[in-house]
């Protein structure tokens, strides 16, 4: 595994497919959608101001420096999320070309 | 022995917009001016408020003045050598479907702001949001104004006010006037910790608090102090010019929204709160953060999924015909007013301070003022 | 006097609402349900036991003493209480409260937004870490230390494969050294306090003295562990990229530059209280010189100066967990007076007694692991300070120099400090120093940042629905 995270325990669960930018990762059932993405990857999301790469702070919810983009535009905090099968999650911000969702 | 008043050419009641641009445009005619602001400069209804500049759907007798004030927002940066975040990108009014009498309102004031100088382009339909996607199915039609934009009213005030400090204006804060009058030549005015000032020349500029000075001098304006209730949402890539907003008589469908350089979105709009001017506090109200959105979800659907970061209000003082008292005193020599703006003032901001400055140095000007006279309350 | 009957069925009925699941929110609703009320407790979370006694998710296996270590009984008690009373509350859980407006608590669950009348609302918002921020703590790979510690109690996983602790306090040692028992490599734990301040602070320590012997406990392991334990430094930069990540963090230890390689880095000063929903029911505020920080005042029980509104736990003073306990029902039991009810005096004199010894502890503690902050008035200026905008500690500093900022709140509008997605939490005890600092005024005069709705981000697309 090449993520940030590393597991420690309880790591026979069922695993938990999902996509990242159109890649498949798998994640364990009761993971947060952070931990999912962490153990596979090594950051969540762009900093909107051009210092890099962020991969969350706090994971209680506060710093609101964990969130991430279903492919429908949908917001989702990371820390705070249970991954589920199935969801398609980005890693950028998907208002570069506004579509008119209208 | 309380020290000797401070003197000076003209005092400014009120450290707003008005009162910091008409500082300036004083200093710049030479005249010796002390602006005196009970908080800090800009922090109330020019600090709060959307930051529209905006010309299209003022009153057709104010759009000289309106165009006076957008010649200097175009020049801002160097004129007050900081960056005020000034973006013309236009300005978008819009009708909803419901409306349809809007239209012809919207032609017909066209024809004559066109008079004034002000070019709008009537959009309908699909042509609309051929141009802007992200208009909604619920927008009829919209008058585009090219040439208006918007700019970061946290900023404007101060950054006239050091100019004006730069130029050798007195920018004097935590200072509350508690009384005015007139002995002789000079105002005299008190603070609440007895400080004087004296001035042959008065302007009142102080928002929603300006009642109680102009009625020390015989002269009582009702005001209504209100709240808007502003948002912004988190950063988003950069990609909406305009300033954009909708033309209703209904308060609660009277949103607009605007995109920042760095990328939020300001939202504004829907039904203001009362707010509390002896308390210096204005709150939102929640039920009106919600029916805020739900217009900019007509306006604009692409904007739901946005999350908001903050919300804010501030205190803007109304008139009962929503019209600015500016110009000269009717009772007294001397003092003269620029207050009152009813939520309005943010674009025309410099013009007036400009408008005053001018009118107090050479006892006259071209910009129409019998409109906003005194008298008429 | 008849005491006054709060139906549960009709929901516009003003009512008792907690705020917060954790040991001061359970806590203050058993007292509440003890007197034959019927509150209503939302909590953000999806389930209850707040942060510090957060559940592992449903169908995890590790034991209590494996997840809460000293405290595993006192958890177990919170959790089986919460259980216990779960028929006689009502539940709200997932849902946040985003405002406050005349007697009405406005809550968002699921895309959705209500308005509750409260008669009384008992604030058990809990705390968040106070950081001191490190030229490259923007990294991905740094994390605060309450956030490394929910990586492994609540998901069972280590922030980095090489984790280096910063900062100072209890949590700092506690942290690391869970870590170490579960297994994971810690580089260095790195304390910015010097160690004497510990035996100067003993007197004040020995109100709790299992609790002082568990942390020292503590220490001891992870020497035993093999782990380089430094106290008294001063933090320099954390190194990295910005697309990888932190690779590693250089300290000044003494007369020595220190250099620890690492792919992570927890780091936290101590708590700060979440003060937001005080601030939206307009409770006064007082600065409180032992922690340099803003605090909401209250009574001796938790009786804001807005009436009708009780605040208990970390978010009202922290006194960590036990201390939550007691202030959550001496809160409740004040509710309870002001509504009418008769409540136990004994009862209500033993909890001040105890709360006044949480409070010694927790004066003993800031004593011995001051926040250091000599080193945020230092921060470099091209460190960032505001991580949600990116502002450095020099724009900070120019709002204040060259436009002219006095306090916290000016030099936001100015600068952009505190204005982001986590409204200042983060930054906002460092800013302050550095805004006073700059200025050469005390940190009080330099204000703090009011907090504006929404408590946490809420999106456009939200409705209204009626309760």
């Amino acid at each position: 595994m090449s993520g940030r995270f590393q597991r420690l325990a309880e790591a026979s669960r069922a695993t938990v497919a999902f996509t990242v930018d159109g890649g498949t990762v798998a994640g364990l059932e009761g993971d947060t959608l952070m931990v999912a993405m962490l153990t596979a990857s090594h950051a969540l999301r762009d900093s909107e101001f051009g210092d890099g790469r962020r991969s969350g702070f706090c994971l209680m919810g506060a710093c609101q420096d964990c969130w991430v983009w279903t492919v429908d535009g949908e917001r989702l905090r990371a820390c705070t999320t249970v991954v589920a099968p199935g969801l398609s999650i980005s890693t950028h911000q998907p208002e570069a070309t506004w579509p008119n969702q209208s | 022995m309380s020290p000797a008043p401070i003197q000076s050419d003209v005092a400014i009641i009120g450290g707003g917009l008005m009162g910091c641009s008409a500082a300036f445009f004083l200093r710049q005619r030479g005249l010796s001016v002390t602006l005196l602001e009970t908080d800090k400069v800009g922090r109330q209804a020019s600090g709060t408020n959307f930051g529209n500049v905006r010309r299209q759907g003022r009153p057709i007798f104010q759009l000289p003045l309106a165009n006076r004030a957008s010649a200097i927002w175009r020049q801002a940066n160097e004129l007050l050598g900081s960056d005020v975040e000034y973006l013309p990108g236009g300005h978008m009014r819009i009708t909803f479907k419901d409306r349809p009498e809007n239209v012809g309102v919207m032609e017909d004031y066209a024809a004559k702001a066109r008079e004034e100088g002000l070019d709008l382009e009537i959009l309908n339909g699909n042509a609309l949001r051929g141009r802007f996607p992200w208009l909604g199915p619920d927008v009829l039609a919209g008058s585009y104004s090219p040439l208006d934009g918007h700019a970061n009213p946290r900023l404007a005030s101060p950054a006239f006010a050091r100019a004006a400090e730069r130029l050798g204006a007195r920018i004097i804060e935590d200072t509350k006037i508690v009384h005015a009058s007139k002995s002789g030549e000079d105002f005299e005015l008190v603070a609440d910790d007895s400080r004087r000032f004296c001035a042959p020349i008065l302007l009142v500029t102080a928002g929603a608090w300006a009642g109680s000075i102009c009625a020390q001098f015989g002269e009582p304006v009702p005001l209504t102090p209100r709240a808007p209730t502003m948002t912004v949402t988190e950063p988003v890539p950069y990609a909406i010019a305009p300033s954009v907003g909708v033309m209703t008589p209904d308060e609660v469908e009277t949103v607009y929204f605007r995109q920042v350089a760095r990328g939020n979105l300001v939202l504004g709009g829907s039904i203001r709160a009362p707010s509390f001017p002896d308390e210096y506090r204005a709150y939102v109200m929640p039920e009106n953060t919600l029916t805020q959105f739900q217009h900019i979800r007509r306006l604009a659907p692409g904007l739901a999924p946005l999350s908001i970061i903050r919300v804010w209000s501030g205190i803007e003082g109304y008139t009962d015909d929503s019209l600015p008292v500016m110009g000269a005193s009717a009772k007294v020599p001397g003092l003269f007013y620029a207050f009152g703006f009813s939520g309005s003032g943010f674009q025309i901001g410099p013009g007036v301070g400009e408008t005053m400055a001018e009118l107090i140095a050479t006892g006259a000007t071209d910009i129409p003022l019998a409109p906003y006279a005194v008298s008429r309350f | 006097m008849a005491e006054p009957v709060l139906n549960p069925t009709t929901s516009d009925e003003p009512r008792v609402i907690i705020v917060g699941a954790g040991p001061a929110g359970v806590r203050a609703a058993e007292a509440l349900v003890a007197a034959g009320l019927r509150p209503l407790l939302i909590d953000e979370s999806r389930r209850d036991g707040g942060q510090i006694y957060r559940r592992q998710p449903e169908g995890f296996t590790r034991s209590y003493e494996a997840l809460y270590s000293s405290e595993a009984t006192r958890a177990r008690a919170v959790h089986e209480t919460f259980e216990r009373l779960r028929p006689q509350i009502d539940y709200w859980p997932e849902t946040l409260l985003w405002n406050v407006s005349e007697g009405c608590a406005w809550t968002h669950c699921n895309g959705e937004a209500r308005a509750t009348p409260y008669s009384a609302l008992i604030v058990c918002a809990g705390a968040t870490d106070r950081l001191l921020p490190i030229k490259g703590w923007n990294l991905a790979g740094c994390y605060s230390m309450g956030g490394a510690q929910i990586a492994l109690k609540a998901q069972a996983c280590a922030i980095g494969q090489q984790v280096v602790f910063l900062g100072t306090g209890p949590l700092l040692y506690l942290v690391a050294a869970q870590y170490v028992k579960a297994g994971a490599n810690v580089a260095a734990v790195l304390d910015t306090s010097p160690f004497s301040g510990r035996i100067r602070a003993l007197p004040k320590l020995l109100a709790l003295p299992d609790l002082l012997w568990a942390g020292a406990k503590l220490t001891l392991d992870l020497m035993r562990a093999g782990i380089p334990v430094l106290t008294g430094v001063t933090p320099k930069e954390i190194h990295g990229s910005t697309d990888g990540g932190v690779t590693g963090i250089t300290v000044q230890a003494g007369s020595k530059s220190r250099h620890f390689a690492c792919d992570a880095v927890g780091m936290g000063w101590h708590l700060r209280p979440e003060t937001q929903i005080a601030d939206l029911t307009r409770c006064e505020f007082t600065f409180d010189d032992v922690t340099r920080q803003w605090l909401a005042k209250t009574d001796a029980v938790g009786r804001a100066t807005t009436p009708g509104v009780y605040l208990a736990g970390d978010g009202a003073r922290v006194l960590g967990a036990r201390g939550a306990e007691v202030t959550g029902e001496l809160a409740a039991l004040a509710a309870l007076v002001d509504l009418g009810h008769t409540t136990d005096e004994g009862r209500r004199r033993a909890l001040l007694a105890q709360k006044a010894k949480y409070r010694r502890f927790a004066e003993g503690l800031a004593k011995a692991f001051p926040w250091p902050h000599c080193l945020a008035a230092r921060v470099p200026d091209e460190a960032i300070v505001c991580r949600c905008e990116c502002v450095t500690a020099g724009t900070l500093r120019a709002s204040v120099t060259e436009t002219g900022a006095v306090e916290t709140n000016r030099a936001k509008a100015f600068s952009r400090v505190g204005m982001g997605r986590c409204q200042g939490r983060y930054c906002g005890n460092a800013a302050a120093e550095i805004i006073a600092a700059t200025r050469g005024q005390s940190i009080s005069s330099a204000g703090r940042l009011r907090g504006q709705a929404p408590v946490k981000p809420i999106a456009i697309a939200t409705v209204k629905v009626s309760s």
